[in-house]
């Protein structure tokens, strides 16, 4: 049993994984949450876009590490990193769009064709990683850019550099897109087309654009998540978007699906109570705790924390 | 004067529906054009079938001399063709600001100067916008409601500007108002063509009109032989 001086020993340290884990699914639950908002679908093969974008980081990682053409420091390093997977994911995503759910749509598909899609093409993304790469995981050399004794000591807790870095990197990209949403024609068209796609139009919206941009932008943001879980765990696998895809589910259903900050709040929450579980109560509940979050919540809020009751026609 | 919308023998079909069957209807430029009909006799096809939304099964759609049925809608309303739709569906989850500059969508490529003209053009006609911008456009009132979206219509600087039942949920006296600036509006030379049931109002500023019924013009004249036509007034003005 924990002392209460053990519990407030623990607890900002836990705290402080929790917030990092929670922004990590915040980022990839953004991908879910986006391309509902706009298509009304789940995107079952973005947790293989974000398994992706954690190999693009380290074909790049090791390519650095290989060249000896820069210095392993964080801030080259990472961000040759981020971008190469964000692009190539974004690409993915582009392509998922194109050929696995437009088509479908095209000739009127209902809700469960692109759903049979998205698994096909989820299966297909594992498989095309698995024989490119390999079935055994793969090492983040994580150390070589962030050294273990990168710590520092805020308000009397012990943090990795890495972790801030992190949840950081994480936090950043999520603020930056909810400018862009909030405040560009860009980002104004997408919550046009998400709240009334055929007004959308009539204001002179290319909506299959939108569509197409929302998949790039959640898919990059996924593809960077992978590089940030690949430095995190340090070990990646071609089944890793499986388990962590859904939990971002979760996280952006929890928010609310369809709803940007929504998926942000969902993942922090449920990062935080993950991370509390495996402490106070037993690693092995971790996952019922954080499902138990979710019933909860959806009982007493269907729409999410932060979704609205949608009209029916938005309804599965 | 010069023609600038025209439907010709227009049909247009839901699955096994025949929405439209051959409508021919002419706006020249300049116009404010009514289109009466009761339910389902037409109405808001043609509106759909002019933007794109519907694709007509055959005839076709002219807009200034161009042919307009195959191109998408943001084509289409990139000519200058802008619509108040029916039940005003504003964007509800963004302010009133924000909903105006989505009716400029067309133009975000323009300077924020020339913007800024039409901005204020909107804010002379509805003065209660101005007030309200940062507003969340959901939890306006139906008539301020409606301000909004004839406000985010003339953004894109239309040409011709639809209206699907502008007076549709309003009190007497916003109709009056509504159809005041409808007058207002044209004035400013922007040609408009409305659908209305509220057939005595809106033939009180049309030049022209046409009655749909059942998919088909049935009728077809001056806005003041219309309101004086025995058969018109049993059917759309309630006369016995």
């Amino acid at each position: 049993m924990l002392s209460f001086s053990d519990i407030l020993h623990i607890l900002p340290q836990q705290l402080v994984f929790g917030i990092t884990l929670g922004t990590i699914y915040g980022l990839i639950a953004i991908g879910y949450t986006m391309v509902y908002g706009v298509l009304f679908m789940i995107n079952f093969a973005h947790g293989d876009v974000f398994m992706i974008g954690a190999y693009v980081g380290w074909i790049v990682l090791g390519a650095l590490m290989g060249s000896h053409a820069v210095p392993l420091h964080p801030a080259i390093v990472l961000p040759v990193m981020l971008i190469a997977a964000m692009l190539f994911t974004g690409l993915i995503g582009l392509g998922l769009e194109r050929f696995a759910y437009r088509p479908l749509y095209r000739r009127g598909a209902t809700r469960l064709g692109p759903l049979i899609s998205a698994i096909g093409a989820s299966i297909f993304l594992q498989n095309a990683v698995m024989l490119t790469e390999g079935a055994r995981e793969r090492v983040y050399m994580t150390y070589a850019v962030f050294p273990r004794s990168w710590r520092i000591n805020l308000g009397g807790v012990n943090i990795s550099v890495l972790v801030l870095v992190i949840a950081g990197v994480a936090a950043l990209m999520m603020w930056g897109l909810h400018q862009m949403v909030q405040r560009t024609a860009l980002g104004r068209s997408i919550r046009a087309v998400a709240e009334d796609r055929e007004i959308a139009a009539v204001m002179g919206v290319d909506v299959w654009r939108v569509v197409a941009t929302a998949f790039f932008i959640g898919s990059a943001l996924g593809g960077a998540a992978g590089v940030l879980v690949g430095f995190y765990y340090t070990q990646i696998d071609f089944f890793m978007g499986y388990s962590a895809g859904l939990k971002a589910f979760t996280a952006a259903v929890l928010g609310g699906i369809g709803n940007i900050r929504g998926a942000m709040l969902g993942g922090l929450i449920l990062g935080v109570v993950e991370s509390l579980a495996i402490t106070f109560i037993n690693p092995a509940f971790k996952d019922a705790v954080a499902f138990g979050v979710l019933i909860l919540v959806l009982v007493f809020r269907p729409g999410g924390l932060l979704g609205e009751s949608l009209p029916d026609w938005k309804k599965i | 004067m010069q023609v600038l919308l025209q439907l010709d023998q227009v049909v247009t079909t839901y699955g096994p529906i025949r929405a439209l069957k051959g409508v021919t209807i002419e706006v020249r430029a300049g116009e404010i054009v009514c289109l009466l009909g009761g339910n389902a006799s037409g109405k808001s096809t043609t509106m759909k079938t002019i933007l794109g939304i519907v694709r007509p099964k055959s005839g076709s759609v002219y807009f200034a001399g161009e042919r307009i049925d195959r191109l998408p809608t943001q084509s289409i309303v990139g000519r200058g063709i802008s619509l108040v739709p029916e039940a005003r569906r504003l964007f509800g989850r963004m302010t009133v600001w924000e909903n105006l500059a989505m009716g400029a969508f067309t133009r975000r490529a323009e300077l924020h100067s020339e913007l800024e003209q039409d901005y204020e053009r909107v804010y002379a006609l509805f003065p209660r916008i101005k007030e309200r911008l940062g507003q969340l456009a959901g939890t306006l009132s139906g008539g301020e409601q409606q301000m909004v979206a004839i406000g985010r219509a003339l953004m894109a600087r239309p040409r011709l500007l639809l209206m699907d039942e502008p007076s549709m949920g309003l009190s007497p006296a916003l109709v009056d108002q509504v159809f005041d600036i409808i007058q207002t509006i044209n004035q400013q030379e922007t040609t408009i063509l409305v659908v209305e049931q509220n057939a005595a109002v809106a033939l009180s500023v049309a030049s022209r009109g046409y009655v749909l019924q059942n998919g088909r013009v049935v009728a077809t004249d001056q806005a003041e032989n219309l309101l004086a036509a025995d058969d018109i007034r049993r059917a759309y003005l309630g006369d016995e």
